[in-house]
């Protein structure tokens, strides 16, 4: 890895989905260590948020010596600080998990960034292979577990995908010694936000299977019977090659062979 | 007026009455269906059966005879339902969706997202407001053929190769140019891993929105999301672009819609700045079986399982099997598919030597296409199949090896043309 190469993690504070507890979010946690892995200490850390947060030092606990923390009330927009941050300080790759796990977590901030830097975005990253001269060599993580290799130059911005590495533990005491940097940004309200209603999620009710029948036979013929296929095409003529060919002619169409 | 059934009680009369003259000719002609008075098929009980040998009626029921008497074969009357076609004239407005399209074709949450833009046009009431089109745009090759039972007005097709693969800067500009051209009013993605929610955020972005995300309650006033990884509910006012979960609406399916095909002006060619390298090849076994696009199962009409493993490793397939295959010991349990293995959700699904018991059938509910391998025409995976081949497995396994190594050999030698 070139020293030249400053990787950035953004992390929040997480929230464990069962006891409700504050942790160290699952995404963020491995986009520190997808960070480490390309940066090693030289891994810059930052929240946007209260620095006296105790789950921050969950994060450093992963073998950070320092961190910085850009000083934010809750619910405040945190796009134009995290902005700044980084133009400033000459990131060149900038992880972080794919949505929050509090406030409204919308998943925007990545591509707002992009938006706003005019940088690429990946998004759902399983890993970053290589960073080199300038371009980076990244596998996406793709639903049923298929993986895409994309090249891109630097900078950019990516997010994590589950898929990535699991998180490493963290240890404690080096959390506990690790340095803060704090550093006194300009507030911006989010207004908007604060017209919404915010209540705990009620369960979604499931959906049921309606039977539009309109009289009593048909209602009968759908509860009971078994669900007939829409009359597939049978082949019962031929040598095994041709049936074969009929497959292979299915599975390419369907683009699973490739 | 000729759909309404009306008794003939004179008939009637002569139905009941067996001495009368003119019975035996009135019920040879009454040979078809007979209808009660509310319009059910009711079996005339006389009718069945015929008179043996010995003069005596006999009922056929062990069917022993089919072939021999000449019994009127009753074709079943399964109408085509042509359900109304919806008509949009000059709208004034436009809701755009862009669908998923995962394989071609539209998923379920597709479909319950254009159900639900419908049901938004149908909430602003019968004004000149209401007057509006759901347009859905789709990218690359599409395989669906049943555009209008979905509920779409209007069809975006771009089907050029720059949005083959992994192009969402070119997706983007697109979207821009169909923001350009057709102001929509609401802008909705399905919030899937499949694209739709990457897609939904570069165009907020872009356009500077504030989008709703995870929503799944939606009225043209008011919109419910999920926020803080789905423990909390946000209620606000409804944004122009939208993306939402599964089952946030529900799927059309009374009427019949257009599909009129709308174009789009020439959009910008950004340069790409994601180079896509293709996707990697990914050992199909180390997929977990419940997200197997492709899954190459095995039941008890396998006897040549090296064999088998091969073709599954030479088609590229998650292996699977029934439980029969399981419980004699040629797989393991994890790769079980039914009831009580695994239930699947595969693309393609091909079933060598299963027959098909509920409870695999169970399992692969959720599949595509499903192919079937089998010896015995009758067996309900047969019934299932959209593909069915009646054969012995072995042969046309060996075949599909072959062809598919072919296929391989010949796409390296392209590349390798292709290169020199």
């Amino acid at each position: 890895m070139q020293p030249s190469v400053n990787v950035v993690s953004l992390v929040s504070v997480g929230r464990h989905p069962q006891s409700d507890r504050s942790r160290r979010a699952d995404q963020d946690a491995r986009a520190v260590e997808l960070g480490l892995k390309l940066a090693g200490k030289n891994l810059t850390l930052v929240h946007a948020g209260d620095p006296e947060n105790p789950v921050l030092r969950q994060y450093a606990g992963m073998g950070l010596d320092a961190f910085t923390v850009l000083r934010q009330k809750s619910y405040s927009d945190v796009l134009p600080i995290i902005g700044n941050f980084l133009t400033e300080n000459n990131a060149h790759v900038v992880l972080m998990g794919i949505r929050a796990e509090s406030g409204e977590s919308s998943g925007m901030l990545p591509y707002l960034l992009a938006e706003k830097l005019g940088w690429p975005l990946l998004s759902r990253v399983a890993d970053i292979l290589h960073v080199e001269n300038g371009k980076a060599d990244v596998l996406l993580a793709l639903p049923r577990g298929q993986r895409r290799a994309v090249t891109v130059s630097l900078p950019f911005i990516a997010t994590v995908d589950n898929a990535a590495k699991d998180a490493r533990q963290s240890a404690y005491g080096p959390g506990i010694r690790a340095s803060i940097t704090v550093l006194d940004a300009e507030q911006t309200a989010d207004n908007m936000a604060a017209s919404w209603a915010i209540s705990p999620a009620k369960p979604r009710a499931k959906r049921m299977k309606v039977v539009k029948a309109k009289n009593a036979a048909d209602r009968f013929k759908a509860a009971t019977a078994k669900p007939v296929g829409g009359g597939g095409n049978v082949l019962k003529q031929g040598t095994p090659a041709e049936k074969a060919q009929a497959i292979f002619d299915l599975l390419l169409e369907e683009k699973v062979i490739r | 007026m000729s759909n309404l059934i009306r008794r003939d009680p004179r008939a009637e009369r002569i139905a009941r009455n067996r001495l009368h003259p003119l019975h035996a000719s009135m019920m040879l002609a009454e040979q078809g269906e007979v209808r009660g008075p509310s319009g059910l098929i009711r079996k005339n009980p006389h009718l069945v059966g015929f008179i043996g040998p010995n003069g005596l009626k006999r009922i056929d029921r062990a069917n022993a005879f089919a072939g021999t008497v000449n019994r009127q074969k009753r074709v079943s009357t399964a109408q085509e339902v042509v359900l109304p076609l919806h008509q949009v004239v000059n709208p004034d407005g436009y809701i755009v969706v862009v669908p998923d399209m995962v394989g071609g074709r539209l998923t379920s949450q597709d479909k319950d997202i254009l159900g639900l833009a419908h049901s938004l046009i149908a909430q602003k009431g019968t004004g000149k407001s209401a007057n509006m089109a759901v347009v859905a745009v789709c990218f690359g090759e599409s395989k669906e053929s049943q555009f209008d039972l979905a509920g779409v007005d209007r069809l975006i097709h771009l089907s050029s190769d720059v949005f083959d693969g992994f192009t969402p800067e070119a997706r983007l500009s697109a979207l821009m140019q169909v923001e350009a051209q057709y102001q929509p009013e609401h802008w909705l993605f399905p919030d899937s891993v499949n694209g739709g929610t990457d897609l939904a955020s570069r165009l907020a972005a872009r356009l500077g929105e504030r989008p709703a995300t995870q929503a799944w309650q939606v009225s043209t006033t008011q919109t419910v999301c999920r926020g803080a990884s789905a423990s909390t509910d946000i209620t606000r006012e409804t944004p122009r672009i939208l993306m939402l979960l599964e089952e946030c609406g529900t799927a059309i399916d009374e009427t019949r819609h257009e599909v009129l095909s709308l174009s789009v002006e020439s959009y910008d060619q950004v340069p790409a700045r994601l180079l896509d390298k293709g996707l990697m090849s990914v050992d199909p076994n180390a997929v977990p079986l419940a997200e197997a696009e492709f899954i190459l199962s095995a039941g008890n009409g396998i006897h040549n399982w090296d064999q088998f493993h091969e073709c599954a490793s030479v088609l590229g397939a998650t292996e699977g099997a029934s439980r029969v295959a399981v419980d004699d010991g040629f797989m393991p349990r994890t790769r079980q598919v039914g009831a009580s293995g695994t239930w699947v959700t595969a693309r393609v699904y091909l079933a060598v030597g299963i027959s098909g018991a509920i409870q695999h059938m169970q399992g692969i509910g959720q599949c595509g296409k499903v192919v079937a391998i089998n010896t015995d025409a009758g067996c309900d995976m047969v019934k299932r199949a959209d593909l069915a081949v009646i054969a012995d497995s072995e042969a046309v396994l060996a075949e599909l090896t072959k062809l598919v190594q072919e296929h391989h050999a010949s796409k390296v030698q392209e590349e390798k043309h292709n290169a020199a």
